[in-house]
């Protein structure tokens, strides 16, 4: 089979535009050549990717030998065709459009909150008709409220069906419609008055005028008074580029307009809502240290003092192996990276570990020994793959953008999209070429890569020999020797494979990558490699224990056996993910907890310091593909300190001289030794998604317990969604997880 | 109760299979969503949620997907209307041969105006467009039934003889 | 059906090729069509070939009766007919432009002409079925075609294998439910598929890319009621009946201030001067003549100078006008034109689907417009307004009906200027004035 099937390249179309002598593929849209020419035709309903409309009349241009002006939106480039952007004749029409356009258009761009970043406005400023003729009544309706986040405001409304075809095409939660007609016609939402959906607001997003409105951000702020920073979501492991709008040291709105990054313009309700938990009432903002049995505030020089002092103690009577370390799935890669150094050059134990939500090491293993180190998928490729392989998990619910590249590959070329599930998920009702409805992944692949795979498994398996490119994604139901099983067959198609695991959280992949595992060193190689041990000890100074250390499950059986004294806790809320009981945990001499948050876990820790949140810090994090992507510090948060810092002053405390001042210094360490990561700076700078290429042992995983998810829906996120107003607020955070909007 | 809280009406059986052969002229379920719709109304007096809920079950589309062609479609009530239904045609062929006269009488002798309906439910009146008698103006029409060349005393006399019950 | 007869006054000048069965009692049933030369133009046809079929068509000069005038065989031949894709049918019943009412009698009084000119249509393009879109208003007509579409499948003259040619044919009959753009032929398409009538963008015409994206062919009911008779008589028979690029008969409405008001079936190109005073037998009262809509109440409005002219497409064309629809309506010295603007305004405005912006916006605030104007509060800017906003939606709309909101806007403005100028100086409507003072 070729890797890519050749059909002969049609010959161009050469038009002339304005002038220009403009050359474009055969089917170009006027209106994209035109703006390959740098010449700009406005347009109010055409939007690049999404089903053309011919509605606004906006991008009316002139075109020698044909009658009418024609919309530049639906004509197509044809040879030897002469257009007119600029004439006066466009430029009346153009001008009556929108003229049209404001005649029931409410002129209250002084309160709207579109004010400054509105289409309309921007169309009319350029285009001119601010002077309007009308002299009739406006038509008026009242707002609405959809839901609790998305207004709408029906005199603003320009039906450019924006908003539906988002809905529709791209979300395929098809939520909106369009009711009654001439004058009268209205966007509608599905449930009567009310919406029910994702309410991933897209539609509040590319709505070119103030028609639809973000419950959390409307009549907050003007667009011109904010700071703009770019940074990355903290919720999944998509690793979603946002764009944090700051008032005051507040973050008050999330968004991607400038469609920078991986996801483009998406973003879902976590994304462009669920950042609320950073301005929650409830964050930690002083040190709190247990005396006398209950927990009081403290300063900081007495929380980690205090630390340091119980850790000393415990090391000096229990030794290094009673010491414990549980890392985050959401700190940054310097921070884990800085974690794991704390854990095993100054504390002197491999005993550290985090919640893994999909088992990196075995597919970085597998691929390393299958010689594919290169077969990771990065987010773009699953959306320009010609078939999909999905095994478990589900990502309409827990990696949007994931399913959304999903959808688009199945939408813009027809890719071929084979799923594996015990359960109906969306992608397999409505994408799904060939679904193969199981009760148990893992027993399924078995069946998929055995001798005698039954029913849809066959025909699946069938259809993958004759794919020619397909992306291989599979969520923590496939794990250890199965990944490696499921890697080797799949590397052995006829067609070309890559491959992606769905970790559960922004930083999970980071996390395993950059060693918070007890048998691996930062870019999986095993703590009992003499050399690669060598690689961090030559930096560090000292040596690394090469005796893999106690994983998560055996952290917590050793802390009730009495074996773990200390436990240090970043980020993380094992007490609720592991279920770990508040008598084991007070057998502790020694729970220090770093966190946002007052969890069930800090309420049991002997130490708790308030940490900063990914809004307030910069770094790196990378991404269920594997892409890195920085972190901004976009605002503080007054009494709290980053893990960075706090892992800093707790290194220091502990006697060791560590040669960092910014985050900057790890990451050029982290580039520098670990293997896979040495990327380009410049390009991470600029806020580009950078693909690392791990490299590692196969090691087998330890046991089948470790690796899980935590099945968040699109409304949930681990232990940090209960302290987002957004993500509680709507109806649909009620509904069921899986429910199908 | 059903789609906005109004009441649910029953379906019959004879309606319903109609709609199974209706549905059976297409390539495309959907395609019977207008026809499904009249035919639904005519036998429920308006498009009742249940019939919405219906529908979309039959032809397979979300409810919303109903909804929005009900909107598009002036014949279509989402609201129960009179049992008969006035609608006086004022376009322009009738317009000249004395429509507004023929409205204004309606109006008077119902008591309702435009797009209300008597309080004993009996009669609705609608101002409506063409209905293609230009050439019997002024013409309206009385749910389906045509009544043309109007003059106020066949108005009268028709209304008195819908009130006695008549068809 | 009620008053219906009334509309059948007949006239001496009539050639009635179309409606030539109209009073043969019980010609619905298809017993008696039969006995008329019922389908034999279908039996003549099986016999044919599809691209003899559509030459004949062509030949005749038969120009689409929906209003465009765009010759029927032409369109037929633009089907790609090697697509693999079935083909459709798509009859225009949806009759709704003001002034138009001549496609009831056809579906009424001969409804098996129309499933015969539907089955040769079907025959000649490669389809296999045949809708037939119906406005919702016309219940009782749809009732009479699923009766003659019933006796038609009884005695092979739909189906399988008609007359045992092979072909196969379907026809089924689909209700609107009150919108007029439904009847613009994109937007029928979309209705007959179950979305809001809003229409589609062309290129591609329906006739590549129509119902469920098969090549359809979308003729009007009168269009196709006139193929039986050219597969039976032969093109040129049916082009003489009319002039040269216009074959054959048409059925022209006339309504409005008129004696005989009627559907008569008379040759293109019939002089409208004697359309009014012989046919219809003049205006009513013994008042004059001030205006016509020649077609339905898209076309520009003719002032009463303007009616010596034959009504055919071409001729109508050339003094700035459509033959359209057929719908010929006079109007005459008493009545007021800035309210015949309104009313027509009122009529668009109230029909635009509101997809595209000029014509949702622009015909709104023309209405508005207008009735604040006719009501005497009008600015003297007012006019030049509304002429000004017709020609920002003309042309630039994304189907026909913002042309045709616009055009009559225009031309009453233009020819009637004086009008909008007395409404000025009196501040208000100078007929009503006069009504009341008659009264
Ligand atoms: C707004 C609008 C309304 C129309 N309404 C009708 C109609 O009611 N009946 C009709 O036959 N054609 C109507 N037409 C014309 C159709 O678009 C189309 O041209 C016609 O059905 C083609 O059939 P013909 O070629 O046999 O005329 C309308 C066009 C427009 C733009
Ligand atoms: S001109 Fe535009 S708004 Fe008007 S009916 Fe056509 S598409 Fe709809
Ligand atoms: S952008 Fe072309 S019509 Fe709206």
């Amino acid at each position: 089979m070729p890797e890519t099937m050749t059909t002969a390249a049609p010959s161009a179309v050469t038009l002339t535009i304005d002038g220009k002598t403009v050359t474009a593929p055969p089917g170009t849209l006027l209106i994209e050549a035109a703006k390959q020419a740098g010449i700009e035709v406005p347009s109010f309903c055409y939007y690049p990717g999404m089903a053309l409309q011919g509605a606004c009349r906006m991008c009316l241009v002139s075109i020698e030998k044909m009658g009418k002006l024609q919309t530049a939106c639906t004509t197509t480039v044809a040879p030897g065709m002469v257009v007119h952007t600029e004439n006066d004749e466009v430029r009346n029409a153009r001008k009556a459009m929108l003229e049209f356009l404001l005649t029931n258009h409410p002129l209250d761009c002084p309160v709207c909150d579109k004010g400054g970043e509105c289409e309309l406005q921007d169309a009319v400023f350029r285009y001119g008709a601010a002077e309007t003729r009308f002299m009739e009544s406006k038509l008026h309706h009242e707002e609405k409220q959809f839901s609790k986040l998305i207004y709408y405001d029906w005199p603003r409304c320009i039906l450019c069906y924006r908003c539906v075809r988002v809905c529709d095409e791209i979300m395929d939660v098809n939520a909106y419609g369009v009711a009654f007609r001439a004058a009268h016609s209205e966007i509608i939402p599905n449930r009567g008055e009310k919406l029910e959906c994702e309410e991933c607001g897209m539609c509040v997003d590319i709505c070119p005028v103030g028609a639809l409105t973000s419950g959390t951000y409307r009549y907050k702020t003007r667009p011109w008074e904010m700071n703009y920073t770019g940074t990355v979501c903290n919720h999944c492991g998509d690793g979603c580029k946002t764009t944090l709008s700051i008032r005051n040291n507040e973050i008050i709105r999330a968004n991607n307009r400038d469609h920078s990054g991986i996801n483009g313009e998406f973003l879902c309700v976590k994304g462009r809502f669920g950042w609320d938990f950073v301005n929650s009432q409830e964050r930690l903002l002083e040190p709190r240290v247990r005396r006398n049995g209950s927990q009081a505030p403290a300063s900081w020089d007495d929380a980690l003092g205090l630390a340091v002092e119980r850790l000393k103690a415990v090391i000096k009577e229990h030794g290094r192996d009673a010491v414990a370390v549980i890392g985050s799935n959401r700190t940054s890669n310097e921070e884990n990276y800085l974690l794991q150094r704390l854990a095993r050059s100054v504390l002197g134990t491999n005993n550290i570990d985090h919640h893994r939500t999909a088992d990196y090491a075995s597919l970085v293993g597998a691929l390393t020994a299958a010689g594919a180190k290169d077969r990771h998928a990065t987010m773009a490729e699953i959306a320009s793959a010609n078939s999909i392989l999905l095994i478990g998990n589900d990502p309409t619910q827990q990696h949007p953008l994931v399913a959304l590249q999903i959808r688009e590959a199945v939408r813009q070329h027809g890719a071929h999209l084979y799923v594996i599930n015990r359960n109906r998920i969306k992608l397999a009702e409505r994408q799904a070429a060939v679904f193969a409805e199981v009760k148990n992944e893992t027993e399924a692949l078995a069946s998929l890569i055995g001798d005698s795979p039954s029913g849809e498994l066959a025909a699946l398996r069938e259809k993958l020999q004759a794919e020619s490119d397909t992306v291989v994604i599979f969520g923590s139901e496939i794990q250890g020797r199965d990944v490696q099983r499921l890697v080797r067959w799949a590397l052995a198609l006829p067609g070309r494979t890559r491959f992606v695991a769905l970790g559960d959280y922004a930083n999970s992949r980071g996390a395993a990558d950059m060693g918070l595992l007890p048998n691996t060193l930062p870019g999986y190689s095993p703590v009992s490699d003499v050399a690669a041990s060598a690689r961090f000890e030559s930096v560090w100074g000292g040596s690394i224990p090469s005796k893999p250390g106690r994983n998560i499950r055996e952290i917590i059986v050793d802390i009730d056996s009495g074996a773990i004294k200390a436990l240090l806790v970043f980020g993380s809320n094992p007490a609720k993910t592991f279920g770990v009981s508040k008598e084991t945990l007070a057998k502790l001499s020694l729970l220090f907890v770093a966190d946002l948050f007052p969890t069930e876990t800090a309420a049991m820790a002997d130490v708790v310091v308030p940490a900063a949140s990914f809004a307030e810090k910069s770094g790196t994090v990378t991404n269920l593909c594997g892409e890195v992507q920085a972190l901004r510090k976009t605002m503080r948060k007054a009494g709290t300190r980053s893990d960075f810092e706090i892992l800093l002053a707790l290194a220091r405390l502990l006697g060791a001289a560590w040669p960092y001042r910014t985050p900057d210094d790890v990451l050029r360490e982290i580039v520098e030794r670990v293997p896979g990561y040495s990327i380009a700076l410049p390009h991470l700078l600029v806020g580009g998604a950078v693909p690392t290429r791990p490299e590692g042992a196969p090691l087998a995983l330890e046991r089948a317990d470790l690796v899980f998810s935590s099945g968040d829906s699109l409304f949930t996120s681990g232990s940090v969604s209960r302290f987002s107003w957004a993500l509680n607020a709507p109806e649909e955070a009620r509904r069921p997880r899986g429910h199908i909007f | 109760m059903g789609f906005r809280g109004q009441k649910i009406e029953m379906i019959s059986d004879a309606l319903k299979s109609k709609f199974d052969q209706v549905i059976a002229h297409y390539p495309s379920k959907r395609s019977a969503i207008v026809p499904l719709l009249v035919f639904g109304q005519d036998e429920i007096g308006h498009v009742s949620g249940e019939l919405v809920e219906e529908i979309a079950r039959r032809v397979e589309v979300r409810p919303i997907e109903v909804e929005e062609t009900i909107g598009f479609y002036s014949m279509l009530h989402r609201r129960p209307i009179g049992k008969h239904n006035f609608q006086v045609c004022t376009n322009v062929s009738c317009m000249l041969r004395g429509a507004e006269e023929i409205m204004a009488h309606c109006e008077r002798r119902l008591g309702i105006g435009h797009k209300q309906t008597t309080a004993d439910g009996l009669f609705s009146l609608e101002e409506v467009e063409c209905l293609g008698a230009c050439c019997g103006a002024p013409a309206m029409q009385v749910n389906y039934d045509f009544y043309e060349n109007l003059t106020p005393e066949k108005v009268d006399a028709l209304i008195a003889r819908l009130k006695k019950g008549g068809a | 059906m009620s008053d219906y007869e009334s509309y059948l006054k007949g006239s001496p000048l009539e050639v009635q090729v179309i409606s030539r069965r109209f009073r043969i009692p019980n010609i619905t049933s298809i017993d008696v069509f039969l006995a008329h030369d019922g389908y034999k133009a279908l039996a003549k046809a099986l016999k044919m070939k599809p691209e003899e079929v559509i030459n004949e068509v062509k030949n005749s000069g038969l120009r689409g009766r929906g209003g465009a005038g765009f010759n029927t065989g032409m369109k037929w031949s633009f089907v790609p007919r090697q697509s693999p894709k079935p083909k459709y049918v798509a009859c225009n019943a949806d009759e709704s432009e003001p002034g138009t009412c001549k496609d009831r009698p056809l579906m009424e009084y001969d409804p098996h002409q129309l499933l015969e000119g539907i089955a040769i249509a079907g025959y000649a393009i490669g389809s296999h079925q045949g809708y037939i879109y119906i406005r919702g208003e016309y219940r009782y007509l749809m009732d009479i075609l699923d009766r003659a579409i019933a006796e038609a499948y009884a005695r092979g003259y739909l189906g399988k294998n008609i007359l045992g040619s092979g072909f196969d044919f379907d026809i089924a009959t689909h209700t609107g439910a009150g919108a007029y753009e439904c009847g613009e032929e994109t937007a029928l398409l979309n209705s007959l598929e179950g979305f809001r009538g809003n229409p589609r963008v062309k290129p591609p015409f329906p006739a590549v890319v129509g119902v469920y994206g098969c090549p359809t062919v979308v003729n009007n009911v009168e269009t196709l009621s006139n193929v039986p008779a050219i597969i039976l008589n032969g093109a040129d028979w049916y082009a003489k009946l009319g002039t040269p690029k216009n074959g054959g008969t048409r059925l022209f409405c006339l309504s409005g201030h008129i004696n005989r008001p009627g559907v008569y079936e008379l040759p293109m190109g019939f002089p409208l001067r004697r359309m009014i005073e012989e046919v219809g037998g003049g205006i009513p009262g013994g008042k004059k003549l001030k205006a016509v809509i020649p077609g339905g109440s898209s076309c520009p409005v003719l002032t009463a100078d303007e009616i010596d002219v034959a009504m055919d497409f071409d001729s109508v064309a050339k003094i700035g006008s459509m033959l359209g629809s057929g719908g010929v309506v006079m109007i005459d010295e008493d009545t007021c034109m800035v309210k015949m603007a309104l009313r027509i305004m009122k009529f668009y405005a109230h029909e635009s689907c509101g997809w595209c912006i000029p014509c949702r916006e622009g015909t709104s605030w023309l209405e508005a417009l207008l009735e604040r104007f006719h009501s005497g509060a009008g600015l003297a800017t007012d006019a030049d307004t509304a002429l000004d906003v017709s020609y920002n939606m003309l042309g630039k709309t994304l189907c026909p009906l913002g042309d045709a909101a616009a055009l009559p806007t225009i031309s009453i403005v233009k020819k009637f200027r004086g009008e909008f100028e007395e409404h000025l100086k009196l501040g208000a409507c100078p007929y009503e004035r006069k009504a009341v003072a008659v009264a």
